[in-house]
């Protein structure tokens, strides 16, 4: 075993790109579940959104990169979380769930479609956007960085990465302990109270919808500019799921849950990965029982097992509070 | 803990400071409550029966379900400043009238106006900025927030509330401190501060009550409506929430509240209302309702002799 390969891979797992994409679209996902209780089935279509946001602005109509990210972060999560909301907000909360979960796959297989080729880029979807980004890098693209865990291009995504991420926590921090948090965790709680109490609670939640669905864009943003490229199939439907996986494993409700339980994710995702690979490499797990090319799906199954016990045994999470989870019983 | 949990001692406790404390937190300028129940002598004591001072006036709401008619009101004035109750047999329509006095579900038909503005087009949620606050059969209080939360949340006008603004708590923070004090007063009248910090969930069927009703308040309304406020709260706990509501109406607020306790309403209620089939079928005060023909044959179904024991509950 290659002890130092396996603390890399922790590492690169717990604090790397993956960790920063998936804790800022966890981030959202806590202010939509954790806060007010949306079910937001389709957290990848705002992460898909601010990636083509700003790769459309800028591969296809050869707009600037600021106008780029001003798109993708603000502009199209905005527009659909209206699209998304307006017709669902006002019903119970699983219509919300129905139409997330559809809008991601809608808004996939159109990118993907070879109709819109000439602006999406099908399924090949869209490079060349992010020039702009590393421009700024102060890191030798030859070069690795950090214990040599990062080559320099990923190094200055990890930078900005976690100077987002700080900057996530920190609103997301301000926003539930203001008055404004009281209200849509009253909302999450009950509508009806609220607005008996004059909160415009279709308001609350359309505002929490769009500002969650902008954390998730800035995630799936970061994604396109980290592997410069905008993919339609790096925004499936189990990307929504991972994001869901990293909010519960932390703690929905958190403010420092959805990054902790992304860091593990990835962490527990890497260190199955490398771990399995070498022992299939050294001979330790027979071919008979797992191949070198089984790890990928074995490591899922091990996360897998890891979220019956979680469930079982600490179903609000890592940080979560069990007496506030007991309340549920009630 | 449930509904039939033994409440703490503090809120059995019959507290006499509770009427008095009332006066210092708010008061509605400009109602005489002994003026307004004395008004109520010369009210004829028949169905949608014109008040001196209306402050909620209903016409010809009308709300079917299907082919259920479940509210058919021609006409209803509720006085302001006293005390209504709303009676009448299961399946009356109480609740149904109340929600859609309140604008929580819509009428077919029908005007409204509370205090002379017209409230059929306003939005549940503006309700409230009215001075209108109701509360609910199934207590609402917001298990996973703390009892200070969901006291604080009852304040109208809070500039945190708007998104850009609650990101800078030099904004808010001032006029939350104030907030802050008056949930802390309003909580200290209800003998609930020892509960201050607990979640709402861990509170007694009672307890819950008290808090709702507490919260209402905190709204600063004109008028008070009250869905049941009896309902599943433990007999030792009914004698200080009495003393509240009557606290309420001697503050010059209007409250309007649906029970099924005939206890509760010969004890504190001014004038009763009776509903029956959707339609509201006698009014007057508490002492003429068991003799009222019309609302004996509503309860017992007709043909029999004694007049109502309005001492048995209904």
């Amino acid at each position: 075993m290659d002890w130092g390969a396996i603390l890399d891979n922790i590492l690169r797992g717990a604090f790397g790109e993956q960790f920063i994409y998936f804790g800022l679209a966890a981030i959202g996902l806590n202010i939509h579940f954790g806060y007010t209780g949306l079910l937001n089935f389709g957290q990848a279509v705002f992460m898909a959104a601010g990636a083509y946001g700003l790769a459309m602005m800028v591969a296809t109509w050869g707009l600037s990169f600021w106008i780029g990210v001003f798109v993708g972060v603000f502009v199209f999560p905005f527009i659909l979380a209206i699209i998304l909301g307006a017709p669902t907000l006002r019903l119970r909360a699983d219509y919300l769930a129905i139409v997330t979960i559809a809008a991601a796959e809608i808004f996939r297989l159109i990118v993907r479609s070879p109709t819109f080729d000439e602006w999406t880029g099908s399924s090949d979807g869209l490079t060349a956007f992010a020039d702009r980004f590393y421009e700024f890098s102060p890191f030798d693209p030859g070069q690795r960085y950090l214990f040599g865990l990062f080559i320099g291009n990923q190094m200055w995504v990890v930078i900005v990465g976690w100077v987002v991420l700080a900057l996530g926590v920190t609103i997301s921090w301000l926003l539930v302990r203001s008055p404004w948090g009281r209200v849509v965790k009253a909302v999450r709680e009950d509508e009806d109270a609220a607005r008996s109490l004059g909160k415009n609670a279709y308001s609350y939640k359309m505002q929490a919808l769009i500002i969650g669905g902008m954390f998730g864009a800035a995630g799936g943003m970061l994604r396109a500019i980290g592997t410069q490229s905008a993919q339609p199939d790096n925004f499936i439907t189990d990307v929504t799921f991972f994001v869901w996986v990293a909010l519960i494993l932390g703690g929905a409700g958190t403010v420092i849950g959805p990054i902790l339980g992304a860091g593990i994710l990835y962490a527990v995702l890497n260190f199955t990965d490398i771990v399995l690979r070498q022992a299939v490499n050294a001979d330790y797990i027979p071919a008979a029982i797992m191949s070198g090319t089984q790890v990928g799906q074995v490591r899922f199954m091990l996360i897998g097992l890891a979220l019956v016990l979680l469930a079982a045994f600490r179903p609000q999470g890592i940080l979560g509070s069990k007496e506030e989870m007991a309340l549920d019983d009630r | 803990m449930t509904d039939d949990a033994p409440d703490t001692a503090a809120d059995t406790a019959p507290d006499p400071s509770v009427v008095a404390a009332t006066d210092a937190l708010v008061a509605v300028p400009g109602v005489d409550p002994d003026k307004a129940r004395a008004a109520l002598v010369d009210v004829p004591r028949e169905p949608g029966a014109p008040k001196p001072d209306p402050i909620l006036v209903a016409d010809g709401v009308v709300r079917r379900f299907g082919g259920l008619t479940a509210v058919d009101v021609d006409h209803v004035e509720i006085q302001r400043g006293v005390i209504t109750a709303l009676i009448g047999p299961n399946g009356a329509g109480k609740t149904t009238f109340f929600n859609l006095l309140t604008n929580f579900d819509t009428a077919d038909s029908g005007r409204r106006t509370f205090d002379g503005q017209p409230i059929d087009e306003v939005p549940a949620h503006k309700i409230a900025n009215y001075g209108m606050v109701r509360t609910f059969q199934l207590t609402k209080a917001l298990s996973k927030m703390s009892v200070i939360d969901n006291m604080k949340l009852g304040a109208t006008q809070q500039k945190g509330e708007t998104l850009w603004r609650s990101l800078l708590p030099f904004i808010w923070k001032g006029q939350e401190a104030d907030i802050e004090a008056r949930a802390e007063a309003l909580l200290d009248r209800f003998n609930m501060t020892h509960m201050r910090d607990e979640f709402a969930g861990t509170l007694s069927g009672g307890q819950r009550k008290l808090l709702e009703m507490a919260r209402a308040l905190m709204v600063e309304p004109t008028m008070v409506m009250l869905d049941e406020p009896m309902a599943g709260v433990n007999p030792a706990l009914t004698q200080s929430l009495l003393q509240h509501v009557t606290g309420l109406r001697d503050q010059g607020m209007t409250v309007l509240f649906v029970e099924h306790d005939m206890d509760m309403v010969q004890e504190i209620s001014d004038w009763v209302i009776v509903m029956a089939e959707g339609a509201i079928i006698a009014e007057g005060p508490p002492q003429s309702i068991g003799e009222n023909q019309a609302v004996v044959d509503a309860y017992l179904g007709g043909s029999h002799g004694a007049p109502l024991d309005l001492d048995r509950k209904l």
